[in-house]
């Protein structure tokens, strides 16, 4: 009997299981990866952060007793009717389209019984949206969607979109199996086509042209509104100097885990910086204007907890926002579907097929079969209850850092449990003064 | 008639007293003295009014306007008329890029030549320009009619959607997914009414139509390359 | 990211009125860049070299600097003090000598040639040409530049136009997006940018470009070619005044002509006061092509 040892089959990092399957769709299909959602890599997060507390030079604030307040108000630069929230949590635009009805309108059910705004997306404004969020910020697209005056006045405040977390540079695509008849009327596409939406705007260019794109909206809607810029996590200094030069009144800065309906998997990955990384240089540039705090700064991507809240806060923002988050709060990627899960080749928590619409929690469909499964009430109720943690949870830390209101958290609340964390959110490493990395980004 | 010199009215009153029309209807008669060049004049109307600009406005001229007709004696820049959803806007002189960008519905007429992206991503507004336009005419233009009784610049209607696209003369070249397509007797009808509406004695005959080849409508790996 | 104005007369008459029509045309250009503003004004020709030079501490720094510098050069210089900047006069073929003075002595020039004066500074354009005194200088072209700044920091060296060549100005709107690497290859060839601005990796293009034997429209096709991203270039030499448009042409642009004079301007209303206007040819430069004047 032969008893010679066998080496053990090995995969190949470089070739792993993952990439050779990806060559091998790429070969068969000749076109890439697209999907939604945000990036699936892990990148330097809020998770190697953690906040000192305070013991004995510093005072703790007692638990439900001692007030933490937690209102925001946004566009205070400008607008002549600011927005009040109720807590530093809003809800991030997608687009009806991606979303289903119910869908848009549970999250502005469950933001409204949380005192929030919610937002639009790439496809125009719905009844039902409006209806049931009593604060609703219009985006402003490329595609210009079902873009009309009567909704910019409908709404509480415009955000003009520049770029997005999860593709910094890119446009959008909605694939022909969500051009419904009704997704199609909104946009004036015909019935199932693939949609493509532009990367730029279609009568602007940089910043110098944007400054007098805000006049004119500011001119149709009598300064009434607050005029939110959100772009992509690429160059967040520069991009944050030059919207507020733009006459931005708030600045909704996205990094690269933000979500997205659909989009090339390798934009997805490859394109943006972390969340992490993208918001000192963003308060910087805020800070070197005289501008930290008078404009505001939202900043989205990743955002789970009420501790990756509290630490948004701390590194200088002012607010935050959720969408990925906010889906699952409804019921998306729910484990009670694994059967149908497994029945698309996926698992529940990994699907991310979003936007061929076959969504078994019945979300990033346009399927009336699949939507009937989303109870916009209960949904509401389930997003609402999530606000609510992130919010208690928020205040959990800032009232054990002594704050009696969250935007009273700083950056030297915080260490880091990594170099890389330490130099992209520019704290000192645990047990340490040293924060790597300082000088520069 | 009511005018408003913008020598000496701010911006903010001048459109704040054109916006404010949609309830008092009396005052149908307006004229504007003294743009030069301005931006974002006249935007946001939303009255069957008549407003007459004397003289060449910036960006934005007549945005998204309803209902309202606007008329500018020079030129306008970046934009007039962009998002238009009703109501018709008439431009003397030249229009610069951007001419109709997104219009959703109404007419816009340029008497001049219209420079780059005129009708860009147009959305079912109806677009005569009596010279030439700009490169890139038309690109992603979804719905509505282009009428162009002089010359196209490159690309036209690179990624076309459903417009129609009506050129009496030459095309410098066309972009992805537009074709020259057929004109058949509607189309001379439709033609026809958009010229007489657009106050230009072209014959429709002599226009060539160009629609989209609607080869990008569902990805194909043999057309990647028009990406 | 900025206001470009520009203005090139065809007749002697309007000479006079040159500063004048330049900063009336460069205020209305304050929106698209309140950061900085320059002008490079092509004026009388002295016979001679004229330097421009900048110092943050004009009083110490000029005084005495022209009698330092004619004892340095053993050649008569004069200076005109003009806020911030100063304007040498020197004899000619001794530029190289002077650069290397002015050098040692930690003092920015600004630009350098027979017509061309150059003076950029901080702030909005209202205020920089009062400064300078812009109103007052005649000639027979000038370039404008208001500034909102993108990448590069807020200085006087990083305003436009930036000069890297005797009697060459450029300005630019748009942004560059292959400047690093065109910034490597220059300074190999020996035309390294001073500053991080991607207008200046442009205009040393222009200046390898001519220095190589190019004329002024080749270097501008050229930089069709070889510089990627978003620009409109307005360009100035001793004689000359060009335009051109990257192939997207995003970026607005406007030109007018009468009998009288060419205007650039990044929109319509920077004509809003020159005389004629009302009657003047107005157009857009094409994408991607050239366009020159030459008297």
């Amino acid at each position: 009997m032969d008893k010679t040892p066998q080496t053990k089959p090995r995969d190949s990092w470089t070739f792993s299981p993952e990439i050779n399957a990806e060559i091998r769709r790429a070969a068969e299909t000749g076109i890439y990866d697209i999907r939604g959602g945000g990036a699936k890599r892990r990148v330097p997060h809020f998770d190697d952060l953690l906040f000192l507390g305070a013991s004995i030079s510093r005072y703790p604030l007692e638990g439900y007793r001692e007030k933490c307040d937690t209102s925001v108000t946004l566009g205070t630069r400008f607008a002549k009717k600011p927005i009040e929230l109720k807590i530093p949590v809003t809800i991030a635009g997608m687009s009806f389209g991606a979303l289903s009805g119910p869908a848009k309108e549970a999250l502005g059910r469950g933001a409204t019984m949380a005192g929030t705004s919610t937002t639009t997306g790439d496809g125009g404004m719905t009844n039902e949206e409006r209806g049931h969020s009593e604060k609703l910020i219009y985006q402003y697209l490329p595609s210009r969607y079902g873009m009309n005056p009567d909704d910019l006045r409908r709404a509480d405040a415009i955000e003009i979109v520049v770029g997005q977390g999860a593709k910094p540079g890119g446009g959008g695509m909605l694939l022909g199996q969500k051009i419904t008849e009704r997704v199609a009327n909104m946009r004036n596409l015909p019935v199932g086509i693939d949609q493509r939406s532009a990367c730029r705007h279609p009568d602007w260019t940089g910043p110098d042209d944007l400054e007098i794109k805000i006049l004119e909206i500011r001119e149709i809607t009598n300064w009434e509104k607050p005029i939110y810029i959100k772009i992509g996590g690429a160059r967040p200094y520069y991009d944050t100097a030059l919207a507020v030069k733009a006459g931005a009144d708030v600045v909704v800065l996205d990094g690269m885990q933000g979500g997205t309906a659909a989009t090339q998997d390798v934009f997805i990955e490859h394109v943006g910086q972390p969340t992490l990384a993208c918001i000192r240089p963003a308060v910087k540039a805020l800070q070197d204007l005289g501008m930290h705090r008078k404009v505001q700064l939202i900043v989205s991507g990743g955002i789970r907890t009420g501790a990756d809240v509290a630490k948004a806060l701390a590194l200088g923002a002012d607010a935050v926002a959720i969408g990925t988050a906010a889906l699952v709060a409804l019921g998306e990627n729910d484990p009670k579907w694994a059967a149908e899960y497994t029945k698309l080749g996926t698992t529940a928590d990994a699907y991310d097929d979003w936007h061929e619409g076959k969504d078994p929690a019945g979300i990033t469909t346009q399927d009336p079969e699949l939507m009937k499964r989303l109870d916009p009430i209960e949904a509401a109720r389930k997003l609402r209850n999530y606000l609510a943690v992130l919010t208690l949870e928020c205040q959990t830390i800032a009232r054990a850092c002594g704050k009696s209101h969250v935007h009273n958290l700083e950056p030297e609340d915080l260490c880091a449990l990594t170099i890389e964390a330490a130099a992209m959110a520019g704290v000192p490493l645990s047990g340490t003064n040293w924060i790597p990395g300082q000088g520069g980004f | 008639m009511q005018t408003i010199d913008m020598a000496t009215t701010p911006l903010r009153e001048l459109n704040a007293a054109l916006q404010a029309q949609a309830q008092q209807t009396n005052q149908t008669q307006w004229v504007i003295e003294n743009p030069k060049g301005a931006h974002a004049v006249a935007v946001g109307l939303d009255a069957p009014i008549e407003v007459t600009v004397r003289g060449s406005t910036g960006y934005y001229c007549a945005g998204m306007n309803k209902q309202a007709t606007i008329n500018v004696t020079g030129s306008a820049g970046p934009g007039v008329a962009e998002n238009m959803m009703s109501g018709t806007v008439v431009i003397e002189g030249d229009a610069s890029q951007y001419a109709g960008a997104t219009g959703h519905g109404g007419l816009l007429v340029i008497k001049g030549n219209a420079s780059s992206r005129c009708g860009i991503s147009m959305k079912g507004i109806d677009i005569v320009v009596h010279g030439n336009v700009g490169h890139m005419s038309a690109f992603m233009a979804q719905s509505g009619n282009l009428v162009v009784c002089g010359d196209a610049g490159d690309a036209l209607g690179d990624s076309l959607y459903e417009a129609r696209l009506f050129v009496r003369g030459s095309v410098k070249s066309l972009g992805a997914d537009c074709i020259e397509k057929e004109m058949r007797p509607e189309h001379i009808e439709i033609l026809k009414d958009l010229l007489a509406r657009g106050g230009c004695d072209a014959k429709p005959e002599e226009f060539k139509r160009y629609g989209s080849a609607r080869k990008l409508y569902n990805f194909h790996v043999d057309h990647a390359g028009a990406y | 990211m900025c206001g470009i104005v520009g203005l090139f007369l065809k007749k002697e008459d309007l000479r006079p009125q040159l500063g004048t029509l330049l900063t009336d045309m460069l205020i209305t250009m304050t929106d698209r860049g309140p950061d900085s503003a320059g002008i490079a004004i092509y004026g009388d020709e002295a016979g001679g070299l004229k330097m421009t030079i900048q110092s943050d501490t004009p009083a110490q720094t000029f005084d005495g600097l022209d009698a330092a510098l004619s004892a340095a050069l053993g050649a008569p210089v004069t200076m005109k003090i003009v806020d911030t900047h100063a304007v040498l006069s020197l004899p000619e073929g001794s530029e190289a000598d002077a650069r290397a003075f002015l050098k040692e002595k930690g003092i920015r020039v600004m630009g350098a040639g027979v017509s061309m004066e150059i003076f950029k500074e901080v702030g909005l354009p209202k205020d920089v040409a009062a400064r300078f005194g812009i109103r007052a200088m005649g000639g027979s072209h000038g370039i404008g530049h208001t500034r909102m700044a993108t990448e590069s920091a807020v200085t006087t060296l990083g305003a436009h136009p930036f000069s890297t060549g005797d009697d060459q100005c450029l300005v630019h709107n748009g942004s560059l997006s292959n400047h690093n690497a065109m910034r490597r290859v220059l300074t190999e060839k020996g035309f390294a940018p001073q500053t991080q601005n991607d207008t200046e990796v442009a205009a040393c293009y222009i200046s390898s470009r001519l220095a190589e034997g190019a004329n002024l429209g080749e270097a501008l096709e050229g930089t069709l070619e070889d510089l990627d991203g978003f620009f409109t270039f307005v360009v100035g030499t001793k004689n000359g005044f060009g335009v051109v448009r990257d192939p997207i042409a995003c970026k607005p642009a406007v030109m007018a002509e009468t009998e009288d004079y060419v205007a650039f301007g990044s929109e319509y209303r920077a004509f809003a006061k020159l005389p004629g206007i009302d009657t003047a040819r107005v157009w857009e430069p094409e994408p991607a092509t050239v366009y020159f004047w030459e008297r």
